[in-house]
Formats: C-alpha cells, structure tokens, sequence
C-alpha cells in the first residue's frame, strides 16, 4: 500500500481515508486524532476526538465542557483499531501529554510526530524513538544555525542576571502551555527557591501541571503586587504582555523571552528583548536530522516550519522527502491571547 | 575570549546606559589582566590589526557545510558573522578538546600573523569557541563590533572600578596603550597613577548647564562675565613641545576625540604650546558662517585644497587651560581671560581670535543684548549667535557639568505646530509606551490639503505628557503596520504637537524636502484643532532665509 493512500494532506489536515479521521484537523470534522494540546493542533468542535487524558483535559480547560462531541483518552503505548488502520500513541517530549501518532495499514507504518523535542524536560515524558517507513517530522527549527544547547545554562544566565540587578524586575515572556512550566522547573532545578511570579493568563494551565503531580514549587500571582514588592523577583508571562501596558507595574524590568527563536539576535532585538533564552520545546536542527536518521523511515514528510532545508537535507541523506505544505500550525506563539484585553489582567 | 563573548553579546541587547556600565564595571572586575585590557582596547577602538575580510569568512564555511543550507540560513539570519558562528560544524575526529583561546591569545596572535596564515588560525579558534565566541571572534575580526558603546562608556566603566573621575582617565589616556597594565593597577590601588607623557594631550571639557527663569533671581550679574554663544563646533586646540622641542599640535572634539586630521589648515596656526578651549566656524570674508555651511566641511574623509578653499576655518578662543608648561585650570576664570587675551595677542594669527564678552550692568540689559545680538555688538555675525553664555567669574576649570559656574541661555528655538501622524513604540523603559512620534505640517495638493511629515521627535515631553500621548495614541490608532501606528489626523481630529527644532536643512530624502535639526516636543496643544496647525510654506519661508546664507 502506498504511504499516501493511508495518509494525505487535506484543506482541513492530514487525513487519514482508511481509518476515518483527520490529525489535528484545523477545521471541524467528524473524528480528529490530535497530538498535542497546543491551539494550533488541538482545535474546538470535532465531534469525536481521540487524545492523551492530559490534552482533552488542556482543551477542556480552554474550550469548556462541552469542546467535542465525545472524547476518548488513550496511554502511551496503547494502540487501537480505527477502521482498516491501527493507532498508537507514543510520547513526543514536547509538552505535558504531547504524543507522536503511530498509523499502521497493512504492513506499511507512518510516523506523525507532531511537534516533538529530544530534548531532556522535567515536565513531561521524554521522546520516544519510534522506527517506522515514514516519518512525518516538522521543521519549526529546520535550519543548521538553530542549535539550542542546555536550556540549564539558559536557566543559569537568567539567575546571574537577578544577582547582577537585584533591584529590578526580570520578566520572562513564555508559551503559556508547556515553555512556562518548564522554565519555573528548570529555575528549582537550579536553585532557585524564591516565590515565582505568574501572569494570570497562565495561572490555570500551571495549576494543571501541578495537578498533574509536576513540582513547581511556590508561585503567586503578579496581579495585586505594589512595584517595590517585585524588585529582584522573577515573573512568567505571555511573550505579548511583556511589552505591553500590563509591564509598566514592574520596576525597571528586564525583559526576557524563552524561545528557541533567540538564538537569532535580530529576532530577539526586533521584540525589544534584553535578555535572550535559548530555551526549545522545539527539536533543534541536529535533534530533527538525528531523529530522522535514528527512525531508520525511507521517506520523510516535512510539515510547518523551514521546510527546504530540511527536505534538502534529507535528499543530501539518500532519503525520499517532500514538503506537506500543510497550513495553520505553527503560530501558537503568535496566536497567544490578545494582549489589549488582558492589559489589566 | 568566551567571557568577553558573553559581555558583547549581553551588551549589544542592554539598552540602558546605568545597566551597559554595571555590565561593563562587572567584566573589569571580574576578569583579570591582561585580557580586560585588551577588551577596554576593543570597546575603545584602539586595538590595530589587519581586519578579515567577508570573503575569507564566507570561504571558510563554504569548505565545512552545504551550500544550499548556508544560503537559506543566511537568508533568515541576515548577517554574515552570525549566521556562520551558529552554523559552524566543529571538526570532526578532534579528541583531545583543545581549550578555547583567551581574548589576548587572539589579538596577539592576530597582531604578527602573516595573510596567508590567517585561514588556518580562524578555523582552528572556530572549532575551540563556542557560539557567542565565534560570533565575538569574527565581529572582532572583521572589525564590526558594533554593540553600541561608545569609548566615553568603556572609560567611565573602568573608572567605576576605583571609584575614579573618567574625566582622569581621559586626561591620561593618550598616554597609554593596550592592555593598559598600568591603569588597572591604578584603579585597583595597586600603583601611581600614570603620567601623560603626550605632549599634547586632551583636558576633559567644562560644560554649562540651560538656564531657567527662575535662575536669575539668584544670580548677581556683577559675578558673571557674558560671551556670546556660537553657533558651530566646540573643540580644544592644543599645542606642546615633545622631548626634542618640537611643537605637536591637535585638535580634539569635545568629547576627546582627535579631529586633527580634519583640519590641517588650522594646525598650522597653533604655534605656540598652550591649550585654547573655543568654538570652530567657518569665515568667509570676516563674517561668520551659519552652521549648515561648517556642516559641510565636518566628516570628510578626504580633505581636498578646494574644500580648505571654500570653507575656510577659523577658531574663536573663549578659554585657555594651559600656557606653555603652565596649568591654568585652577585659576579663576576672570584671570584665565586676561591670559587668553595676551596668548592671542602673542599668536597674532588671522585664523584664530577672541570671542568678545558682552557688556552687561542687569539681566534686563542682558536680555536685550540676547533678544537683539546685531546691536549689541555681534555686528553682522549676530545670525551665526544662537544665545549667550554665562560665565562666573571666579570659577576655576571644572571637568564636567558642575552645578552654578557655567550657565547657557540659548535664544528661542524655532517653533512650529504639527499634526501627530505616526507614533512608534520606544526602546528600553520605554518599550510599553508609543514614544517615537512622526509629525506633519499642511500642504496644498491635487486633493486639496494634506498632512506632509516633516519629521520624528522622542523627546521633550515630560513622563506626564508620554503617558497622555500613550493614550491618545492607543485609542486613536486607525491602522497598524508593524510597530507603526498611523494616528488619527484629520482638520477636526487629531493632536496638534508644538515642536521645537534649531535648523532646517533642504533634504531628498524627506517627502515634504525639508528635514530638521535637532526637533523635539515643546509642547501638547489639546487647546488646537489639527487644521490650524502651521502649513510647509512656513518651513519653506524658513529654509530660504537659511539657505540664503549658505549660498553668499
């Protein structure tokens, strides 16, 4: 069976005709399998949805009870039947609940990773390598100059930069689902033992981790604080309200931004950022070219991101591979909420 | 050199100038001799090596990586140096890993290596750094660092570290070379200062601070000497005798900068050893030339015998801070004034004179003498006058701005009432606020009247006022492109701006022709409708009044 009759990009995803259902459908369909709770992947009104127990409680928690039809949680390594087609999840190591979809047709398996890090994360169960004829890979990082090193020392630099201005704010712009949780473990990791700030924007997904039994230590919230009261602290906020009316109650802030996209100076200076982190949830270029390789797939399907290079790469490899040209991923971190509507939040 | 990285990569992202000297003083501290000399050295533009070229660096990657992968991440990147530093593939088969070169390691090594060699040696510290290295490594190299420092800052960095004046190391710093053992040994206690042994060296300048109204009331004009202020260029003019009695002669900015090359015309006036502090103009025929005509002969290159020609310099004296081996700065300045007048007396040169004081028995006379300098004795350089300065007459020469010696009491800017077009967000504290403002005036077009801008101000409002302009902004924006928002300004709706500016220039690159000097934000006039704002035919009327001068 040819790996495009049991999976093919469509207007609303990649669609799956043997098994009856879309994967991580952008528009509403009858059946969507969705890897990760992220709003670019996991969107509302499908009418059944097949995911981790963790992404259908992050899309309750944005969307409200009734997001879907019907739900049906599925573990790690449990597989299942959907039509002519078998389903298993594995973990992708992106985020808290985060799952590359295995689809098997006959003899023929296709990887779809969604997004995906090797990265090691204290929040989250870390990748697994899984072999398979195609891999679906993305390519937010798909050039050789993203190179994201330990987000530990990333850590370490932000901690150093609260010793060197003790009396100012430092205030980290973060992806409410997932990069914000990780940096305040990554910062208890380090040390650091001080309360940690939070933007009311992401006080509910971060109470869900911590339900999830992920140690964040003490946090509060930056809302009601006087100024002189966060000199020297650190707060987690959407990238958005850092440069915005919402940071004009923190004393003299530094404004940091974690993001695999600052280890491009131009792109950290064009937001005002000070102080840049180089911190991923995100495969790095050696983390995507190893992954391929190590999936020992024939063929690689290329979705959002830098896709040239990294088809090119492939080709450079001896490997079949092509662009998915698939839209509407990838901007979780434009798409984060307004931030004129939360400027008092 | 990975610490150094990481300063420069810090600094090139800190707007704040408190916060670029606490990263800068911290560095100094930190590290020890002699690799923070020789990083004073790069901040300061005084290191001296044969740069690389672009090409050599674009070689280089071309022998380790793809082509096509380099292109397309050049292409997002943008910049030849970073893009390489992030994508270099370290050597493959290296084991032992060798550590990574010091910042002396690297200028040393790249002060005595041949051309041909040069290759090589950049591969090897290539593979040893790691990303921030590199990209320092080739910034260095190729001789763009780039990280918005200026020398003044460095210096005032590594004053911070004893607790020192800059101004002291700026008096000493002709003297010294890279990597400055010496002055850190004096910042840090452990020795003597270091002696200037330049025969000319650079005095850090006395600056005078804008006078307020409310000033005069505790001031007694019987203190105070008055000169009128020119319109042109401060600069020091020293001259001094070498061990072998030969006089060296240099001109230097007011910030210390050397501008002799500029300026060989007026070198060979500066004859006798002595230091003149006084203002550079341009004189055709006796009369003193507006500022946009000196504008011309300023950052040249080359200086060409036509150039020396046209705009022939001239230097009026107002101070002297030395007469052959003597130190005049302790001296009050009403006997620093006598001296002058004698040195310039002595010197007898056609190129160099003395600024006259003015007469004045109140600062009711004063005030005439300001409102009307062409009567009061400026004569006909009275348009090249742009106010009058106030001298005490006991004070000695103070570095910097001390507070109640000297005062400047500039004549009225030029003012005009604009329309708020755009405003942008600012940088640094002010990235929350819309700080950056394009204004526009009235003009007659085939659609009848529309707002031209005419230029860009950020400054001259108070934090009060930012906020109110914030304001107006975020509920009046009609479209955003970018960081750009286009305001409202229509006849009836919109913020009429009073903005203020020294000089109009007739500029190409500006839609309306005109562009301004120094424009700033004098005023909110919320009392305004938008269509009584002033039309471009006033600017225009202005220019030519300007350009009049420039073209006699």
């Amino acid at each position: 069976m040819r790996p495009q009759d049991i999976l093919l990009p469509t207007a609303d995803g990649l669609c799956c005709k043997p098994g009856g259902f879309h994967i991580d459908p952008v528009r509403s369909v009858d059946r969507a399998v969705i890897t990760h709770g992220h709003s670019d992947h996991a969107r509302a009104g499908h009418g059944a949805v097949l995911a981790t127990q963790e992404t259908l409680d992050m899309m309750r928690l944005r969307y409200g009870e009734n997001f879907a039809g019907s739900t049906q949680a599925i573990s790690y390594g449990e597989e299942i039947r959907l039509g002519d087609v078998k389903v298993k999840f594995h973990p992708a190591g992106h985020v808290l609940g985060s799952a590359q979809i295995a689809v098997t047709c006959k003899d023929t398996c296709i990887v779809a990773s969604g997004d995906y890090k090797d990265a090691p994360d204290p929040t989250c169960v870390p990748f697994e390598l899984v072999p398979c004829d195609v891999f679906i890979t993305e390519a937010t990082f798909g050039l050789p100059v993203f190179r994201h090193g330990d987000a530990a020392d990333e850590v370490k630099k932000l901690l150093a930069s609260v010793a060197l201005f003790p009396e100012r704010a430092h205030l980290v712009g973060a992806y409410s689902l997932g990069k914000a949780q990780r940096v305040m473990a990554l910062l208890r990791l380090a040390g650091y033992d001080a309360p940690i700030y939070l933007h009311g924007a992401m006080e509910k997904i971060t109470s869900y981790y911590r339900s999830r039994g992920v140690e964040l230590g003490e946090l509060r919230p930056a809302a009601g604080m006087k100024k002189a009261q966060l000199s020297g602290t650190i707060t987690l906020a959407p990238p958005s309200a850092t440069s915005d009316i919402w940071a004009r109650r923190f004393p003299d802030p530094v404004t940091a931004f974690a993001s695999g996209w600052m280890r491009v100076r131009a792109r950290a200076r064009q937001g005002g950022i000070e102080l840049p982190l180089v911190i991923s949830d995100h495969a790095d270029w050696d983390g995507l070219t190893a992954t391929i390789t190590a999936t020992g797939a024939g063929e690689i399907w290329v979705t959002h991101g830098q896709e040239d290079a990294l088809v090119h790469w492939c080709k450079t490899q001896g490997l079949r591979a092509k662009p998915l040209d698939l839209v509407g991923y990838g901007e979780e971190e434009e798409s984060e909420t307004p931030v004129e509507s939360e400027a008092e939040a | 050199m990975n610490r150094f990285a990481e300063l420069l990569d810090r600094l090139a992202y800190e707007p704040g100038r408190n916060n670029k000297l606490r990263l800068l003083t911290g560095y100094f501290r930190e590290v020890g001799d002699p690799d923070r000399g020789y990083a004073l050295a790069a901040l300061t533009g005084a290191l001296s090596f044969k740069h690389a070229k672009p090409a050599l660096i674009r070689d280089l990657i071309a022998a380790r990586t793809d082509e096509v992968l380099f292109g397309l991440s050049y292409d997002y990147v943008g910049d030849l140096s970073e893009t390489v530093a992030l994508m270099w593939p370290k050597a493959e088969g290296v084991h032992n890993n060798p550590p990574p070169p010091t910042l002396t390691e690297v200028v040393t090594t790249l002060r005595t290596l041949g051309k041909t060699e040069l290759p090589k040696q950049l591969e090897r510290w290539l593979d040893e750094l790691d990303e921030t290295g590199r990209w320092a490594l080739l910034k260095l190299v190729t001789g763009a660092l780039r990280i918005g420092i200026s020398a003044r800052l460095a210096k005032t960095a590594a004053a911070a570290l004893g607790d020192k004046d800059p101004h002291e190391i700026e008096l000493i710093w002709p003297g010294l070379a890279p990597p400055y053992l010496d002055l850190f040994a004096w910042l840090e206690g452990r020795a003597e200062k270091p002696v200037n042994r330049d025969p000319a060296p650079f005095r850090p300048v006395m600056l005078a601070h804008a006078i307020e109204d409310s000033d005069f009331q505790n001031l007694d004009p019987a203190d105070y000497v008055a000169e009128w202020k020119w319109d042109g260029i401060r600069v020091q003019a020293v001259a001094g005798r070498d061990e072998h009695g030969h006089i060296t002669a240099r001109l230097y900015s007011r910030t210390g900068e050397d501008i002799t090359g500029s300026f060989p015309d007026l070198v060979l006036s500066l004859r006798l050893p002595g230091a003149i502090d006084g203002e550079l103009l341009i004189l055709r025929e006796g009369r003193v030339q507006s500022f946009n005509v000196l504008q011309q002969r300023l950052n040249r290159k080359a200086v060409s015998p036509k150039l020396i020609k046209e705009f022939p310099i001239h230097l009026r004296a107002y101070d002297l801070l030395g007469d052959d081996e003597n130190d005049l700065r302790e001296l009050p300045f009403a006997e620093r004034r006598e001296r002058l007048e004698t040195f310039v007396v002595k010197l007898d040169d056609p190129r160099i004179d003395l600024s006259p004081t003015v007469p004045f028995a109140s600062w009711d006379a004063l005030t005439a003498a300001r409102a009307d300098p062409a009567s009061a004795g400026a004569g006909e350089d009275a348009d090249a006058v742009e106010g009058v300065m106030l001298k005490r007459r006991d004070a000695p020469y103070l570095p910097g701005r001390p507070k109640g010696q000297w005062w400047k009491w500039k004549r009225d800017p030029h003012i005009i009432d604009a329309v708020l077009m755009y405003a942008q967000r600012g940088h640094g504290k002010r990235s929350s606020y819309y700080s950056d403002y394009t204004f526009g005036v009235w003009t007659e077009t085939e659609n009848g009247d529309e707002l031209v801008p005419v230029g860009k101000a950020y400054f001259g409002f108070t934090d009060e006022e930012l906020l109110q302009i914030d304001r107006f902004v975020r509920r009046n924006t009609t479209e955003k492109f970018g960081p750009v928002r286009h305001v409202v300004h229509e006849g009836d709706k919109g913020l009429v701006l009073e903005v203020a500016f020294e000089g109009l220039q007739r500029s190409p690159r500006h839609k309306s022709g005109v562009a301004m000097r120094f424009p700033r934000i004098s005023r909110l006039r919320w009392d305004k409708p938008p269509r009584e704002a002033d039309r471009l035919e006033t600017l225009e009327k202005m220019l030519k009044a300007e350009s009049a001068e420039i073209e006699a």
